[in-house]
């Protein structure tokens, strides 16, 4: 079987759920997650996975009303052919733009594959940059696609690609505002490890097809609403360190191939839905396939990564589960039991270990001591 | 974090208790606090949707926006918060007292307000909030009631003094759970102060597992905000948005009002609950030694910048000048070194981490030299000798300087450091607060046998240079700042 028909069949009957920039980011933030990694890429729906598992997720819900907001947002900027975007380009970033052609590369119709949609843009973008034309284009809504441990990825971002002169600029529409020339420092972090998953993939497809990587601008154009109005304003979002990180996280992460040798052939994620999209497969016999590729919990999973409930489940009792910091300083040690009978002397330390227990039992002692005074 | 920390969550995971981080409570309780539970509009940048807020328990007062996208719906919102809080802060501005006997003293309040939000981004909000409100006109096309604009100029100050470390004037409940007790499961949890009271406080008749997985779940335990929860939205605020947007006549749109109030108090009335449950527990935590005294500079900082705002200041700039953040940051800096040399010298298990870490040691006296004279310049010096037993390993060496927090702060200058058997031998030799004569003052030398502690950590801060005024700014900071006045563009500022 080839790696493609073994993550199908991974994957089963359920709908193929394609990656976005988000959940590359938030892969790339945890890239020792097999268990993500492999799931990730048979494009498996983990939310589908915890449903089935019966615990509650978290993450990836959207108010209604902020969704509705940022869509009208998004119009606004858009709207007659990207007017106000272009009003934007030359006013706060200083670009020289005359006029522009609008390139729309948005879905005609609800039959129209992904495939063949990024054939198209792979088709608009590669002819645009080999032209020198001097008048700017806008791609709306391009596909774009990366290759993640050994995999090609496709991607379906939420941007437009800005190209001018012999540059393409990625340009990003967020709802967050711009408060008095700041924002949010979390949701910048955010949009710029989003977008630099999109300079990436969009380099990868110049490379591949023979052109100047470079052409593509490590400068993101960030579009938010300004204070606390509706009006937009740009910024440019300076990416280079994102990707960097992120390009030594994607080389770091194993290969999907060497994964799958260490499953067995009949391993299935299928949560075998009915007519209602409802998992009917027994939640024990769907654990133990989930628990058959190790996971990697931290509690940042939690907002990152359908499963988190899940894992954190999974690794209860364990040190990882308190956190980074704690995991840390508590280094070599795998249980919470064990770390408590390391402090208060019930356990003796392992040979990793000597340094860490003499740490906490000095602690332990200390505690006991000032509590004790109190008490 | 150190590895104290560290150990009291593995034990309060492994018990399935908490467990005191600190022996004390490193802040100052009001007798009289005031919270503020406020919820927001999805989307929007700060839109309140609804706030409850006071200082009883038992009646909190409940303001919900008409109309949170609408401009003059969001001036009379922050009117409404403004009459809650702005009554309690002149109150406390009325009643002050002499700082003490004698021509130089001056007036300080006797108490001053105390702020609670649920979480930090409460706090952001009261910052965001203070933004908007601070810079309006209050005369002219653009005016909003005075109230608002000086709403807003209080807020911003509550806001900045929630920056510091040792601060007592706006407080996270979250965080100042957090500063006392480890629970068993992580920080980002704990964030979730529902999920962190369930440790704390579960509800009567449930373990602290079940409270845990209760608290989770935003249907029973509705978010601390000011984010409300998505189901919420479109269940249920929603559709009453949209209701409320086309109710035809007066009686229509009250009708809706009152089902969205009662929603909207539904999902605050747990969240004040916990807050002031969180505010109970850390009431009953005994009181660190010198948290009066920083209640006292918090009442200081209070009384002054009430006289700027009655002498009609200017509201805060949108931006810092390089002047004033390079102030800001000494200020940060200071305040945060001298909070944490406080909480080691009054708090047993704050100082352990120090012994941990090798910034401090703890041990008996074994031999000393209470009379220990050397000559001086001009006449003999008393410097007692003290060597000290310890089992701690230090990083400290010979030359440095260490202070017994047990005698305020004496100084003490380490002269040798000795490997024994089963430690170390640390010589010292003391410096102050002995008295001025040639013998040392009783109970200023440590005894032969006492149990001692010393450690580097100083709450003595060396000040720096002062920092220059406004108009002395030099030009590699920008010169003096143009003076901050809101202009028109901030009155008419665009809320949608
Ligand atoms: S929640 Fe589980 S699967 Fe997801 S990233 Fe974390 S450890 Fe991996």
């Amino acid at each position: 079987m080839s790696v493609d028909e073994r993550l199908n069949a991974l994957r089963g009957t359920a709908p193929r759920k394609p990656h976005n920039a988000r959940t590359l980011a938030a892969l790339a933030a945890n890239p020792g997650c097999r268990r993500r990694t492999l799931l990730d890429a048979a494009g498996i729906d983990k939310g589908q996975i915890a449903q089935g598992l019966g615990v509650r997720i978290s993450i990836g819900q959207m108010s209604s009303i902020a969704i509705a907001r940022g869509k009208g947002f998004e119009a606004k900027v858009k709207a007659d052919g990207c007017a106000e975007l272009l009003r934007l380009l030359r006013e706060h970033i200083g670009l020289p733009v005359a006029e522009v052609h609008y390139h729309d590369l948005n879905p005609a119709d609800t039959d129209d594959r992904i495939t063949s949609r990024l054939r198209r843009s792979q088709r608009a973008l590669q002819a645009s940059a080999e032209s020198n034309e001097p008048t700017g284009t806008l791609f709306d809504h391009p596909i774009l696609q990366l290759t993640v441990n050994g995999v090609q990825v496709r991607i379906e971002p939420d941007l437009i690609a800005f190209k001018l002169g012999n540059q393409f600029f990625i340009v990003e529409i967020k709802s967050f505002a711009i408060l008095d020339g700041t924002a949010n420092s979390g949701k910048v972090a955010g949009a710029a490890q989003q977008s630099a998953v999109y300079v990436l993939a969009m380099r990868e497809m110049l490379q591949t097809a023979g052109l100047d990587p470079d052409m593509v601008s490590d400068q993101v154009v960030l579009v938010c609403p300004k204070d606390f109005s509706n009006h937009p304003v740009a910024e440019l979002l300076d990416v280079r360190k994102q990707l960097a990180t992120l390009k030594r996280q994607l080389d770091r992460m194993e290969s999907v191939e060497s994964l799958l040798r260490l499953l067995p052939p009949d391993l299935s994620f299928d949560p075998r839905l009915d007519a209602a999209g409802r998992p009917t497969r027994d939640p024990q016999e769907l654990a133990a396939a989930v628990y058959q590729v190790t996971a990697r919990y931290s509690p940042e999973c939690l907002d990152a990564c359908e499963l988190g409930g899940v894992c954190r489940a999974e690794a209860s009792g364990m040190v990882p589960v308190l956190g980074r910091v704690v995991r840390e300083d508590l280094g070599g040690i795998d249980s919470i039991k064990e770390a408590v009978e390391l402090a208060t002397g019930l356990r003796e330390p392992d040979a990793g270990q000597q340094q860490v227990a003499d740490l906490l039992r000095r602690a332990y002692g200390m505690r006991e001591t000032a509590l004790g005074a109190v008490r | 974090m150190t590895i104290l920390t560290s150990l009291a969550k593995a034990l309060a995971a492994y018990s399935m208790t908490p467990q005191q981080l600190t022996v004390y409570r490193h802040l100052h309780i009001s007798s009289k606090p005031i919270v503020i539970v406020p919820l927001t509009l999805a989307g929007e940048t700060n839109a309140p949707l609804a706030a409850m807020v006071g200082p009883d328990r038992a009646r909190p007062t409940l303001i919900v926006t008409r109309q949170p996208r609408n401009r003059a719906e969001r001036i009379e919102f922050a009117g409404r918060l403004a009459s809650e809080l702005l009554f309690p802060i002149e109150t406390a501005a009325q009643q002050t007292q002499a700082t003490g006997p004698g021509p130089n003293a001056r007036l300080r309040v006797v108490d001053a307000p105390q702020l609670w939000v649920p979480n930090p981004a409460g706090i952001e909000f009261i910052r965001t909030l203070g933004r908007m409100t601070r810079l309006r006109f209050i005369e002219g096309p653009w005016a909003v009631p005075k109230k608002v604009r000086d709403l807003g100029i209080w807020l911003t100050w509550f806001a900045e003094q929630a920056e510091f470390a040792d601060t007592g004037a706006l407080i996270a409940a979250t965080q100042a759970i957090a500063a006392v007790w480890a629970t068993g499961q992580s920080d980002l949890e704990d964030g979730n102060l529902a999920a962190q009271m369930a440790w704390l406080a579960p509800p009567e008749g449930m373990d602290v597992a079940a409270a845990v997985s209760r608290a989770e779940n935003p249907q029973l335990c509705p978010p601390a905000g000011p984010s409300t929860d998505p189901t919420f939205d479109r269940l249920f605020l929603e559709p009453a948005l949209r209701d409320l947007a086309t109710a035809r006549n007066p009686a229509a749109h009250n009708a809706v009002h009152r089902r969205l109030t009662a929603m909207l108090e539904e999902q605050m009335r747990p969240t004040w609950e916990l807050t002031w449950t969180a505010i109970d527990l850390l009431r009953d935590v005994p009181e660190a030694p010198r948290v009066p005294k920083r209640w006292e500079q918090q009442r200081d900082r209070f009384t002054s910048f009430h006289r700027y705002v009655a002498d009609g200041g200017r509201p805060q700039a949108k931006r810092d000048s390089a002047g004033r953040s390079a102030q800001r940051l000494a200020e940060l800096e200071q305040r945060m070194a001298a909070f944490e040399a406080q909480r080691a010298y009054d708090d047993p298990l704050v100082i352990a981490d120090h012994r941990l870490t090798g910034e401090a040691f703890a041990g008996q006296v074994v031999d000393v030299d209470p009379a220990r004279r050397v000559p001086g310049l001009r006449r003999n010096m008393l410097r007692p000798l003290v060597t000290v037993a310890t089992g701690d390993q230090t990083h400290l060496d010979v030359g440095q300087h260490v202070y017994d927090p047990a005698r305020n702060g004496q100084q003490a200058v380490i002269e040798s450091v000795t490997e024994t058997e089963d430690g170390w031998r640390i010589e010292l030799e003391l410096h102050n607060q002995m008295g001025s004569g040639l013998t040392a003052k009783p109970g200023s030398v440590p005894t032969l046998g006492e149990d001692v502690t010393y450690t580097s950590v100083t709450e003595t801060f060396v000040r720096r240079r002062p920092w220059p005024t406004r108009d002395e700014t030099p030009w590699t900071h920008g010169g003096p700042p143009p003076d901050s006045t809101p202009v028109v563009e901030d009155a008419a500022e665009d809320w949608s």
